[in-house]
């Protein structure tokens, strides 16, 4: 077949039509994988280089980091912007981004090393690498182990003493952390709730000193009570500085950092396979259960993971009944007509608004208008401080559950619809009544149908982010909206976000460079979520199409 | 027949169950209908406020008890309990304004037997007021409310300040009466202006210096003086920055002096205010001190300002406000908003906006003329004073007169810049910064959004549809479909981040292998094609028809790479090593690393999908009849889809690209974290946009509730909710349509 002959069958024409099916399916499965790799990757131990770096003809310096990232360059455009490459760079050099830490040292957490003016690599097994609370990660030489000032361990015992020591002071720290937040925050809720109270009364002119009295009472015992944990504190605090260990870094410098300030320690470089795993496993758990440090970019997600689930439940609650309630009197109650099929056209064009005008009319509507009067009725005492007439987690979920609402009524309506008439039919035949026929014969058959749309509500708003950032969202919320002061489950409270996590921490946090790889596996562990209730409400959809297929012959 | 008693009952029961269910869904149903519709209403109530005229509401009307002499001086505070007038003797008199009734009288710190022969204002947001005085000097007071609560109630305590202290300032050291004064004042340096007997302009430049204590405050005083061309000057301003000084008389010839050497005035313009003819009867500033508002005999009110004209200020005529005919009398500014009342010969009272070009409500206000008008700090009171010298009080409920269609749509010419614009600036560090509140440039990142969204969209995502409803075997649609489906699940904040932190840096490094691959990919796919073709069969029945996309897929991966692979050798060989620069350099054309083509490829990845799944669904259901009826004519496979399949589909593909433009329009995080979100006016690729969408969700939280800002905010989601909604109105008629045509045939 000579080539206009087969430009006129058409066929290369259909052939470019599959293209574009293979070009959207990489793009989804490279999306997928890019983000699967970057992810995953994060928690992995990497190995600790060290090489020499020259940075002029006789000028270099010793590097100790972490490859993080590397890409090609001309050669040309790095000469231009000032660095001294040796002779004979060729035209292309590939540029390294060295993860350095000791932010505390040496003030920047990176390196950028061009490959031309590299050393060989080494991978030293001493070089440590410790994970701190703050100022980011600490790699060097390990030198001692102190107590109190006095060296306790030198040379290669140090590093199992440093171990032993590690646990005693993250179970200190664990200790210190209950006490801080559990208990220090129950009295600091009570106190503010007795205070609350007090501004009560005395709003509704009922402050007699009797009850003045009782309050001051209270108030003296939550002091007291206060002050036995403080003092607890003190003590645990102590401990906690007590130890602390030295080591030497890439500049030969030789720094004490004190134990207290370590989350932990491990030798990358002299880890075996199944130490690596361990230290994977224990990363992954890190990241799904523990809160979030230095300003979201280390540590885990948990309360964003939480504040996500939280959120979602809410506006089920809502989303639900009202879906639901709206589909069966669309399709079951309402006669149908023009002004059905108008209602139904606007139902199926809201799904197509976007997001930020729910937002927009969340923010206005239920923040400040429904929020702003239920302060004035129920909240007097808290004013001018507002209890509901701020963004939270109610509003959230309300509009969310307002933006989800023709998800759930479409599908609903669909499932509705595909219930063959002859049932209805046969149900009402014996006799039952219009609401039983419905209770008992009807939405039991469109459970699952019922179930697609919810689930369908519940992936998209889990994705959601941006009406969120007007009506609740917050990067870092001190309080979790579910605890154990009453009333338990805090209504008003803010709450963090797993998308609105991805953003602020990829585009508003001071360090992108360093949250970077925690932004990647924040993505994977949302699409994770929302790719598994996708595949749910397909096969339940699809399970259920046979069903009625099976059903209608 | 006792036996059918229970029965009896519970089958009323059920009834009764019945009617309740029928009732409760009812009412349920119709209620959340009702709550879906009331987002409409609610965004459209917030947004009305912004259209509606001011009000005046006559309020008390009084002659003062105590009346000083002739009045030079009217002002009120800010919560419209006390005024102050002030007369030729140098006496204040703070008044009530419920009654008139004296509240407090002093006697202003004038040297022994000086009378007041002029009077100046300093910047309408800072009350201070300058006193010319007949022996050629200056005194300049402030008036202050202190406020006390006592009892929980406002009380307010009127008093008089030196900002430069009681000693009188020499401006005529000649010691002649002044004939006008003007007065700038700031924090390190303040300016007197003031016309002398002789027609001569004195000019004092004081740097004021705060003391160690901060208690007290020295100054130095440089006096210049100028000898005019222009007789009978009787308006004199410095302006806010004190670098320029206006010279008027009542004919409405001008004069612009350069003060930024205070030492040596530079003529820098001469020019008429007015028209032939035509009299200059008032001359104030707009807050600020940067826009002249001149008003004339004709009563018309001309807003000037100066304009940067190679490095020097030139005053221009900006806008004209005609819509009072009789002498405008009195301007007063608002302090905080670049609004004025004018006050006429008729007794009529204008509120004006000057960037909406809004007359907000014009009113008689009194049977005669009116002498002098005061606006409050709030401008939510004007106090008039007419000529037969009794006072009125008008309360003004003016929200928001900074928005009207044209200074949302229309090019506008904002203070302080050269020609009109379409900006959009909500907000500074500044408080008396004009806000720019054009949807215009915001309106069109949208759409520019939208449009390279849909460049990479549509093509990919039709004709993965026909192939996918038309061409592929079922058990790889049965693939397909629901991986299609993942991907318009996934959320937009993910591909907004890949797209900003990955997408961008990687496009801008591989920028000729991107336009490469738009002619590689084809050309790759089409040779391949071909080169299939001519394999042996029994080597190609190993792929069955319907399979290809599966084949391709290792194709296009490797045409990809290649495409990239080969950026850097066209790179080196066309564009100097560096696309960028070479853009920049050699065409001009700006460069941001998260621009259009960063966006139209993240969002466009947003919408293929529901552009897919319809126009899928759409050529799926065309009856297959028809298809079949066209094949058994003999046409081949593609005549059939392209003169029988796309053309009955055709109106389901249009509803497609409808919803997919849509959701492309109203999408949030992509363009938010994709951009740079600068409200630019070009359609260039290589720069990025600020959409509606993305402006609400960066300037939203910020916003004070009722504020102009924030009705503004909601009616750009207004404005959204509009045009997705039509446009799916639109998209789902023609489905609906469509669904109709199907079933007939």
């Amino acid at each position: 077949m000579n080539v206009r002959a087969w430009f006129k069958s058409g066929s290369p024409w259909v052939w470019l039509n599959a293209a574009a099916v293979s070009a959207s399916i990489l793009m989804v499965v490279g999306l997928l994988a890019l983000i699967a790799a970057r992810g995953l990757g994060h928690f992995w131990p990497h190995p600790v280089v060290a090489f020499t770096y020259h940075e002029g003809p006789d000028q270099s310096r010793r590097i100790i980091g972490e490859i993080q990232d590397d890409e090609e360059l001309p050669a040309s455009r790095l000469r231009e912007a000032g660095y001294w490459l040796p002779d004979g760079t060729g035209e292309r050099i590939t540029r390294y981004l060295v993860k350095v830490g000791n932010r505390d040292v040496y003030g920047a957490d990176f390196f950028s090393a061009a490959s031309s003016n590299m050393g060989p690599w080494e991978y030293p097994r001493g070089i440590f690498v410790a994970e701190r609370w703050e100022w980011g990660n600490f790699y060097g030489f390990l030198r001692q182990v102190k107590e109190a000032g006095h060296v306790v361990a030198e040379g290669d015992g140090a590093w199992t003493v440093l171990q032993e020591r590690l646990s005693r002071v993250r179970e200190l720290h664990d200790a210190i952390r209950r006490l801080e937040k559990d208990e220090i925050g129950a009295i600091n809720y009570r106190m503010e709730r007795l205070r609350l109270k007090e501004r009560g009364y005395e709003l509704d002119g009922e402050l007699t000193p009797a009850r003045k009295a009782e309050i001051e009472m209270e108030r003296a015992r939550l002091q007291r009570e206060y002050e036995t944990v403080q003092a607890r504190l003190q003590t645990l605090y102590r401990d906690i500085r007590r130890d602390s260990f030295t080591a030497e870094v890439m500049t030969g410098q030789v720094v004490e950092i004190p134990l207290a300030t370590v989350v932990r320690a491990y030798r990358p470089n002299a880890m075996g396979p199944f130490e690596k795993v361990g230290h994977y496993l224990a990363k992954l758990w890190e990241f799904v259960s523990e809160e979030p440090r230095e300003a979201n970019t280390e540590g885990g997600v948990f309360p964003a993971i939480f504040g996500t689930v939280m959120m979602v439940l809410i506006m089920s609650v809502f989303v639900t009944p009202m879906g639901i309630v709206a589909a069966v009197y669309l399709r079951e109650y309402a006669k149908q007509g023009p002004l059905t099929r108008v209602i139904r056209i606007s139902v199926n064009n809201l799904a197509g608004v976007p997001s930020i005008v729910y937002g927009v009319f969340g923010l206005g509507f239920f923040v400040y208008f429904l929020g702003g009067n239920i302060d004035r009725l129920f909240f007097p005492e808290a004013l001018p401080s507002p209890t509901f007439g701020t963004p939270g987690i109610l509003w959230a979920s309300l509009t969310l559950a307002l933006l989800t609402l023709p998800v759930v009524i479409v599908s609903t309506e669909e499932g509705l619809s595909r219930i063959p008439k002859s049932l209805r039919e046969g149900s009402l035949a014996l006799g039952a009544t219009k609401a039983e026929t419905l209770w008992r014969v009807v939405l039991p058959m469109a459970s699952p149908a019922l179930m697609t749309g919810l689930i369908l509500a519940v992936a998209r708003a889990a994705g959601e982010v941006a009406p969120l950032m007007l009506v609740g969202v917050v990067k870092l919320a001190p309080a979790l909206p579910l605890d154990g002061n009453f009333p338990f489950l805090h209504l008003e409270r803010k709450f963090m976000h797993l998308g609105f996590h991805i953003y602020d921490v990829g585009f508003q946090s001071p360090n992108v460079e360093a949250a970077r790889p925690l932004v990647y596996a924040t993505a994977l562990l949302l699409v994770l979520v929302i790719v598994v209730l996708n595949l749910t409400a397909i096969q339940i959809r699809n399970r259920l199409r046979e069903k009625y297929r099976s059903l209608e012959t | 027949m006792s036996a059918f008693e229970p029965s009896l009952s519970y089958r009323r029961w059920r009834h009764l169950k019945d009617r309740l269910a029928k009732h409760g869904v009812a009412i349920g149903g119709v209620g959340v209908i009702v709550a879906i519709t009331l987002i409409f209403f609610y965004l459209l109530l917030v947004v009305l406020p912004l259209f509606k005229p001011a009000e005046m509401e006559a309020g008390p009307s009084f002659s003062l008890t105590d009346a000083p002499q002739a009045i030079h001086y009217l002002t009120v505070d800010e919560y419209v309990e006390v005024g102050l007038a002030v007369d030729e003797a140098g006496r204040a008199l703070f008044f009530s304004t419920a009654d008139g009734h004296p509240l407090e009288r002093i006697d202003i710190e004038l040297p022994p037997g000086a009378r007041v022969t002029a009077l100046g204002k300093g910047d309408p947001a800072i009350e201070i007021l300058a006193l010319g005085l007949d022996n050629g000097q200056v005194v300049v007071v402030k008036p202050v409310y202190k406020i006390s609560y006592p009892d929980d109630r406002r009380h307010i305590t009127p008093t008089l300040e030196y900002p430069l202290g009681t000693d009188p300032i020499d401006l005529d050291e000649d010691g002649a009466p002044l004939r006008a004064v003007a007065l700038q004042m700031g924090e390190e340096q303040a300016t007197l202006a003031a016309v002398g007997e002789s027609g001569q302009v004195f000019v004092a430049n004081l740097a004021i210096e705060e003391s160690f204590l901060g208690e007290g405050f020295s100054f130095e005083q440089e006096n210049t003086v100028i000898e005019p061309d222009l007789d009978d000057i009787r308006y004199l301003l410095v302006s806010g920055p004190q670098t320029e000084l206006y010279l008027a008389n009542g004919d409405g010839n001008a004069l612009l002096y350069d003060l930024r050497d205070p030492t040596e005035p530079e003529l820098l313009q001469r020019l008429d205010l007015t028209p032939p003819g035509v009299r200059l009867t008032s001359l104030r500033f707009l807050t600020g001190s940067v826009s002249l508002m001149v008003g004339d005999s004709r009563g018309h009110i001309a807003q000037w300002f100066p304009v940067n004209e190679r490095g020097r200020p030139r005053l221009v005529h900006v806008r004209e406000f005609a819509e009072q005919d009789a002498a405008i009398t009195d301007i007063a500014p608002e302090h905080g908003r670049r609004g004025f009342v004018a006050a006429d010969a008729k007794g009529r009272l204008g509120v004006y906006y000057t960037t909406s070009e809004r007359l907000l409500a014009l009113a008689p206000v009194t049977d005669v003329p009116v002498a002098k008008v005061a606006v409050s700090p709030r401008a939510d009171a004007a106090l008039v004073l007419d000529a037969q010298g009794r006072l009125h009080v008008f309360r003004i409920h003016n929200e928001h007169p900074e928005i009207s269609f044209k200074s949302l749509w229309g090019k506008v010419w904002y203070e302080g810049y050269s020609e009109p614009a379409h900006l959009w600036q909500s907000s500074a560090a500044t408080t008396d910064f004009e806000p720019k509140f054009s949807l215009t440039p915001l309106a069109l990142g949208t759409l520019k959004a939208a449009f390279y969204a849909m460049l990479v969209a549509v093509p990919l995502a039709i004709m993965g549809a026909i192939y996918t409803a038309y061409f592929m075997s079922p058990g790889l649609r049965r693939v397909v479909k629901p991986t299609i489906e993942i991907m318009e699940a996934l959320p937009t904040v993910i591909l907004g981040f890949l797209a900003g932190l990955w997408l961008a840096p990687y496009v801008e490094a591989h920028l000729p292998g991107i336009f490469a691959s738009l002619l590689i990919l084809p050309a790759g796919v089409l040779l391949f094609a071909y080169l299939w073709q001519r394999l042996p069969r029994t080597l190609r029945a190993h792929v069955p028809d319907g399979w290809e996309p599966l084949l391709l897929l290792p194709v296009l991966a490797a045409l990809t790479a290649l495409a990239m692979w080969l950026s850097y050798p066209m790179e080196e060989l066309f564009f100097e090593g560096d696309m960028r620069n070479w853009l920049a350099n050699d065409l001009g054309i700006p460069f941001d690393q998260r621009n259009a083509i960063v966006v139209g490829l993240a969002m466009g990845f947003a919408v293929i999908p529901t552009i897919f799944s319809i126009t899928e669904d759409a050529i799926f259901q065309v009856p297959k009849h028809l298809t079949f009826g066209s094949l058994a004519l003999g046409a081949t496979p593609w005549q059939t889809l392209t003169r029988v399949v796309i053309l009955t589909a055709s109106p389901g593909i249009f509803s497609a690209v409808m919803i997919g433009l849509g959701r492309a329009v109203g999408e949030t995080m992509i363009v938010l974290m994709a951009t740079g979100n600068t409200p630019v006016m070009d359609w260039s690729p290589f720069q990025g946009m600020r959409t509606l969408s993305a402006n609400i969700a960066v300037e939203m939280p910020e916003s004070e509730v009722d504020s102009t800002h924030y009705r503004v905010l909601f009616l750009a989601a207004l404005v959204l909710f509009l045009f997705t909604f039509a446009v799916n109105t639109a998209a789902e008629m023609v489905r609906q349509r469509l669904r109709k045509k199907y079933s007939s045939l």
